[in-house]
């Protein structure tokens, strides 16, 4: 417990920026209003580096492609009102996928509050589903409590985003509190190692396995327990799959990795875990993207749950063994009880499928973006970090572009965020100085966001944008060909700006490329381009499909690898 | 339906013979499932323990809420042993919620519960042996000739009148809520003019944890 070391009282936003500077915060993504301005005044004379954004989700989702390629917690800083309600779909971004954020909302002054003051809102109450937890500071001493507790709640555990509300007389008045190091929260608990019983039972039913396969998610991913996984399934002789999310954990291009498995993932993939006789999850939670009917998936097949989220077990379904528990560590905990199973004949099935069902794309009938995807991936793609919107390009881009290293591969899985891509690789670029990032958004998405143009020129940030532009809300209509007739509605994006024209406006160099023979030229330009960002718009075939595909709430068996000739039943599985 | 009737309590006749609920043995057929929590008293906590329950639509059926005194040590470690353990007052609060629903969307549910930064604790007591208790108030309509009648169900019960007058009396009754159901039961034919309840409150037996 040390006092602030300036003599004259600070502010309470003094504070809360000397508490972000104690935290170790590099940069704050913010967009500034009256309630907020205590708090950005104090910034004026702060270590802390400020990105002026030009939207607050794009602020969120900056913070959180930080904080996804860090493990860091991003930051954002927001005014009362209309300022904090533009974050709540950033929120829910970060909470779906457990990403550790840090929230702070301008208030009115706490005498106004419920009075429907200018630019007034009741931000905790709208965010409350959102948030791993949220504050409401109505008292100056609080605030480095605050603070404190709201670092340590959304890093530790199951990581996820924090809000505090901030009056503007808190933050204007002074603060003599002096600042904590630690934190009090009962009934708060982080879990570590998992219990040791469950470890041997679950270590005695892997070494029977005769067909395990090992199921990675982000959770692996943000406890950086790849290595580990790698070397148990290397012990096992299992293979490896991975959700959208767990790309990376594990080298996608290792040999025992099968790549993503569930709706669009490979065929091999799904197929393995299908017909395994032991399914693994570390630090995933049997989304319904992953297990399409929930009734046909795995139903003989002995479960495991790693998870350091307990409410996770029994969610979806309930696992013969659960183990509470930090991935890395209870993996490192499993290595040295499992025994090497004879796995031969399951690695011959495997061989088998990949071989007979590998990705593949029509190559005629102009440029495809998994044309576009695949030669990213060869030009060096697969040491950059990709981010990604979300629909067709997001599916391509995960099956086409490997991810070979931890905290590379950034994309709104659980929340299904359009917009996020683009400024999430704006926070990733600054986060790692030195690495390349890509950002792989469709037309639709990408102009949701791409107001955060003029900061990435601004702030000369090395992001490089490849916009899979084909007119079209491509997944939408893929569906509606497949199961809506071909009814299109809601789904052509006719008038679409020139992409090339719109980033030369804001100061960007950009390329277009229209066709297959001028894709590498376009994407080794945009690689070598590291001053600032760049764009490069890829014009591709419009009416394209993602496959393989399982339709929403079918069997893992219902796969399809190509179009049916016949009409296909509406989907019954979420969305 | 009156609060009563949605209960689908059977009237108990005898009120001499000592009302005890035997424990639900059958979880998964419990029609209600009563949750105790500690929770610390922060604002908001009420609407975040109420929204886990609200965005699964399930409906809570009771809910009562007061200060805690005492809060076992072993609760209070938080994320760095050794601290201060000792609970100020106004620091934590008790909650008692009875909710009916499909078990294990309830099992979700209290783990959900559990995972709120303030709640200290949430315990499904289904099944288990506790000590449960409801209060009651009951404004009955007394014509003259009932008012003996009226006294006698009153005195059975050992419910006391808190308010006579002319036309009307209110009468206090504790206990569990099978009880009540029957207290009330017994009453309604004279004319019910106003009923509040408490909402149920527990406490598990010996040394386990509520």
């Amino acid at each position: 417990m040390n006092a602030p070391t300036s003599l004259k009282t600070p502010t309470g936003g003094e504070v809360v920026i000397r508490c972000l500077e104690r935290e170790g915060v590099e940069y704050i993504f913010g967009y500034s209003g009256g309630a907020a301005m205590p708090i950005f005044d104090a910034l004026v004379d702060a270590k802390v580096k400020l990105v002026l954004v030009r939207h607050e989700q794009g602020a969120t989702h900056m913070a959180d492609g930080y904080a996804r390629s860090t493990g860091k917690p991003g930051v954002v800083l927001v005014t009362s009102g209309p300022g904090a309600t533009n974050c709540v779909t950033g929120l829910l971004t970060a909470l779906m996928d457990s990403v550790p954020m840090i929230v702070l909302t301008g208030q009115t002054i706490t005498p106004m509050l419920g009075k429907d003051a200018f630019q007034e809102a009741d931000v905790t109450g709208i965010t409350y589903p959102v948030v791993k937890h949220s504050y409401l500071v109505k008292d100056a001493r609080d605030i480095p409590r605050v603070m404190k507790e709201a670092f340590h709640i959304a890093t530790t555990g199951r990581p996820g985003p924090v809000l505090i509300d901030l009056p503007k007389d808190i933050t204007q008045g002074p603060c003599s509190a002096p600042y904590v190091d630690t934190v009090n929260l009962p009934g708060y608990r982080v879990p570590g190692r998992a219990d040791s019983a469950k470890v041997r039972q679950a270590a005695d039913f892997l070494s029977k396995a005769r067909k395990p396969v090992l199921y990675v998610g982000h959770g692996a991913v943000m406890s950086n327990a790849g290595d580990a996984i790698m070397r148990l399934a290397d012990k096992l002789g299992a293979p490896i799959v991975n959700t959208l999310l767990g790309k990376g954990a594990c080298r996608e291009d290792s040999p025992i990795n099968l790549g993503m498995l569930g709706m669009h993932g490979t065929a091999y993939a799904n197929k393995a875990v299908a017909g395994c006789d032991l399914i693994m999850a570390i630090g995933a939670r049997w989304d319904d993207r992953i297990t399409g009917k929930l009734s046909a998936f795995c139903p003989d097949a002995v479960k495991i749950h790693i998870d350091i989220d307990r409410a996770e077990f029994g969610k979806v379904l309930k696992p013969h063994v659960s183990l509470e528990g930090d991935a890395r560590l209870v993996v490192e905990d499993l290595l040295p009880l499992v025994h090497k199973a004879d796995t031969a004949d399951w690695w011959k099935e495997i061989h088998q499928w990949r071989k007979a069902y590998p990705l593949k794309y029509p190559k005629k009938g102009g440029l495809r973006a998994q044309h576009v995807l695949d030669r990213l991936d060869k030009l060096g793609g697969r040491d950059c970090i990709i981010t990604t919107d979300v629909g067709q390009h997001q599916m391509w881009a995960a099956q086409f572009c490997l991810t070979t290293k931890n905290r590379h591969w950034l994309s709104s899985g659980g929340a299904g965020t359009m917009g996020f891509g683009f400024p999430a690789a704006i926070g990733a670029a600054l986060a790692n100085p030195g690495k390349k990032a890509w950002c792989v958004v469709g037309d639709g998405g990408f102009q949701m966001t791409l107001c955060e143009l003029a900061t990435a020129a601004l702030q000369k940030v090395p992001v490089k944008i490849l916009v899979i532009n084909n007119s079209y809300l491509g997944m939408i209509r893929q569906w509606q060909e497949l199961f809506f007739d071909n009814r299109i509605s809601g789904a052509d994006l006719e008038g679409n700006p020139d992409f090339v024209k719109l980033a030369e406006a804001y100061g960007v160099p950009a390329k277009r490329v229209k066709r297959a023979g001028d894709v590498d030229k376009v994407l080794k330009w945009a690689m070598a381009h590291d001053s600032g960002p760049c764009l490069v718009e890829a014009e591709v075939v419009k009416e394209d499909n993602v496959f393989p595909m399982i339709p929403a709430g079918a069997p893992l068996t219902g796969m399809i690898i190509e179009k049916p000739k016949t009409k296909m039943e509406k989907p019954t599985g979420s969305t | 339906m009156s609060p009563t009737e949605s209960r689908g309590a059977t009237f108990e006749l005898d009120p001499g013979k000592p009302l005890r609920r035997a424990p639900v043995l059958d979880v998964a057929n419990a029609p209600f499932h009563t949750i105790s929590l500690l929770v610390r008293n922060k604002p908001g906590v009420l609407v975040r323990i109420a929204l886990t329950f609200s965005r699964r639509g399930y409906n809570i059926e009771s809910l009562v809420v007061s200060p805690a005194i005492s809060v076992p040590k072993w609760e209070t470690g938080g994320a760095t042993p050794g601290n201060d353990s000792d609970a100020q007052p106004g620091e934590f609060s008790r909650m008692t919620i009875t909710c009916s629903g499909d078990p294990d969307n309830l099992e979700q549910i209290v783990k959900q519960l559990e995972k709120l930064i303030d709640v200290v604790h949430a315990i499904d007591h289904t099944g288990q042996a506790v000590i449960e208790s409801e209060l009651v108030l009951v404004k009955i309509k007394v014509a003259l000739k009932e008012r003996t009648e009226i006294l006698q169900v009153a005195e059975n019960y050992k419910a006391k009148v808190v308010d006579y007058g002319p036309d009307s009396l209110i009468a206090r009754c504790a206990g569990e809520s099978d009880k009540l159901d029957a207290f009330i039961g017994l009453l309604k034919p004279y004319g019910i003019i106003e009923l509040v309840r408490s909402g149920k409150i527990l406490m598990a037996r010996g040394l386990e944890t509520t």
